[in-house]
């Protein structure tokens, strides 16, 4: 296993508040890492300081070995670190092909005078290919014609995914990707995600679901209060006294 | 096979209509062209969620620039005309350091401001901008004849057919832009900037992208203008003028290409031929302002939206076909 992505000392200070600090973790190529801790403990601060939205007031986010920290959201993106949103964030007027469209975005970048002459059939051909294949991978071919806006919950979180996986990512961030998910959307979730890392991605997700987290993480990292609390399989996670600890305050069922 | 019969007839009734009209008619004719040509750009700016106010002063940088050409370098005025949408495009691309550090209310208070800028800068400087009586007796578009027909541009046929062309071709280039991907990218940028950011999409580049392209087209209408009227000045170019525009594009609606288009052509219709037939002369900005409101609230998605119920009958296939493009 190597190194994908490395976070080294990271911080982020809102004003007074800290509300990441010195954190430090691994991503191994190929795995799913889960990223858990209670509400408030900086979890999608650090999602936000690697996929760029926020700039870390210091310690760095490292991509093969490159600096990635700082860099401008879609410049990270175009690195192969993309990232998918909380709630059902999609172009709610476009239809579902389009939104998928939209995630080839960087395999296929328009060119403006070569779509104005028409020089461009190729590269459309290619792009709805690569976009339906996305939208196959996550079972939405059938209704790539409606609006995105009309679908169901689970399916605009799959579609979520599915704009993600459209441009060729290395690395996916999921941001609490099972919340508002009935048992079965779940499943059917978790078990999309295990293809997506079987097809070489790498999984970086933030999760509150702890059934889903510990049926599918390979790895770990639970942080408290902003910083790094433990590291471990799931099972070692689930039996860490400090995990449990920061857990007993209001959810003694969760691990 | 029957779209082409269509735009045949669209084409034969457009070259037609002049010829039915009065010299006045005739006259605002042109005045439409150009107006459809500024509105249809302006709805391009409008794909990426932003409005501005500053659109017909950009108009007013092709127009100067155009003429100041012309008059002063003795640029021949097709090339000038051309050289005014350039230029207009490359103000603009100035103006989006400032404006797109603002989004939304703020881009279109920024946008206003950085506009009565320009108009002030027009009325400051007298050397190239003539000040406050602005540039007179702007070269004409020379005549020139092509065997069947003699452009003489002292007609408004002439130029109407001149106009008519190139705002043709200009709505062509329009319309490949919506409806390619790049088109799609301004949606994505409009609806969730957030996620388009996520995909890789340059947000800053794209939004400069569509201001600079809808100004380059303002920019050419301006140069179509300052070449027929012969004589501008800052207040041809002043935030009255961009109400009308604003106008047209609300009650024409924008989420088609032809919505701000369809607007522009009856609220002129109405404005100049029906109004003013009926004397009510004083009474039109009025008027104007009661259709707008009432539009607003009777048809909150424009005239678009009641060509959209007429069509309703192929509204599937023509999605299918608009994603197969």
């Amino acid at each position: 296993m190597n190194k994908l992505l490395q976070i080294e000392d990271l911080t982020m200070r809102f004003g007074g508040l800290m509300a990441v600090e010195a954190l430090s973790f691994v991503v191994e190529h190929g795995e799913i890492h889960g990223l858990i801790g209670p509400n408030g403990a900086g979890k999608t601060t650090t999602f936000n300081m690697i996929s760029g939205f926020y700039k870390p007031t210091s310690g760095k986010v490292l991509l093969r070995g490159e600096d990635i920290s700082g860099l401008k959201t879609h410049e990270v993106a175009r690195r192969g670190v993309v990232r998918t949103f909380q709630h059902s964030t999609l172009f709610a007027e476009l239809t579902v092909l389009e939104n998928a469209l939209v995630g080839t975005h960087m395999p296929f970048r328009p060119n403006i005078f070569a779509a104005i002459i028409g020089w461009d059939k190729e590269d459309r051909i290619g792009a709805e290919a690569r976009a339906r294949e996305a939208l196959e991978f996550f079972g939405l071919e059938h209704l790539a014609q409606e609006r995105a806006g009309d679908l169901s919950h689970g399916h605009q979180r799959a579609l979520g995914m599915a704009v993600a996986y459209a441009s060729h990512p290395d690395v996916i961030l999921l941001d609490e990707p099972f919340t508002g998910m009935n048992p079965e959307e779940t499943r059917r979730m978790m078990g999309l995600m295990r293809a997506l890392r079987d097809s070489g991605i790498t999984l970086l997700l933030v999760e509150h679901d702890m059934q889903a987290i510990m049926g599918l993480c390979d790895t770990i990292t639970c942080m408290s209060f902003g910083k790094f609390l433990a590291e471990g399989s799931p099972t070692e996670i689930r039996n860490h006294p400090a995990v449990i600890e920061a857990y007993l305050g209001g959810a003694r069922h969760v691990a | 096979m029957r779209k082409l019969l269509l735009w045949t007839g669209v084409l034969a009734g457009l070259i037609a209509l002049p010829h039915a009209l009065s010299f006045s008619q005739q006259e605002i004719l042109v005045f439409l062209v150009i107006n459809v040509l500024l509105v249809a750009s302006y709805r391009l700016l409008t794909l990426t969620g932003e409005w501005s106010l500053a659109h017909v002063v950009i108009m007013g940088v092709g127009a100067y620039a155009s003429a100041l050409l012309s008059k002063t370098l003795g640029v021949y005025v097709p090339l000038a005309i051309l050289l005014g949408g350039v230029t207009a495009a490359l103000v603009a691309v100035l103006l989006s350091f400032p404006l797109f550090r603002m989004k939304g209310f703020y881009f279109l208070i920024g946008s206003f401001a950085a506009g009565e800028i320009i108009r002030l800068l027009w009325k400051r400087f007298r050397d190239p901008f003539g000040g406050a009586k602005g540039i007179k007796g702007i070269e004409p578009m020379p005549d020139f004849s092509i065997g069947i027909y003699d452009f003489d541009f002292f007609e408004p046929i002439s130029y109407y057919y001149l106009a008519g062309a190139v705002v043709a071709v200009c709505l062509w280039i329009l319309w490949r832009i919506e409806r390619s991907p790049v088109g799609l990218t301004f949606h994505a940028v409009h609806w969730q900037d957030k996620l388009a950011e996520a995909s890789g999409v340059n947000l800053r580049a794209y939004r400069t992208l569509a201001f600079a392209i809808a100004s380059g087209f303002a920019g050419l209408s301006g140069g179509l203008l300052a070449h027929y009227v012969g004589t501008i000045n800052p207040n041809s170019f002043d935030v009255e003028v961009m109400v009308f525009v604003l106008t047209w594009a609300i009650v024409g609606g924008t989420s088609t290409f032809y919505g701000p288009i369809l607007g522009c052509v009856v609220l002129t219709i109405l404005n100049e031929i029906v109004l003013r037939e009926l004397g009510f002369e004083q009474m039109r900005p009025f008027i104007y302002g009661a259709i707008m409101i009432l539009s607003i609230l009777f048809l909150p998605n424009g005239l678009e939206s009641l060509i959209q119920k007429l069509t309703r009958r192929a509204p599937a296939k023509a999605s299918k076909e608009k994603v197969a493009e």
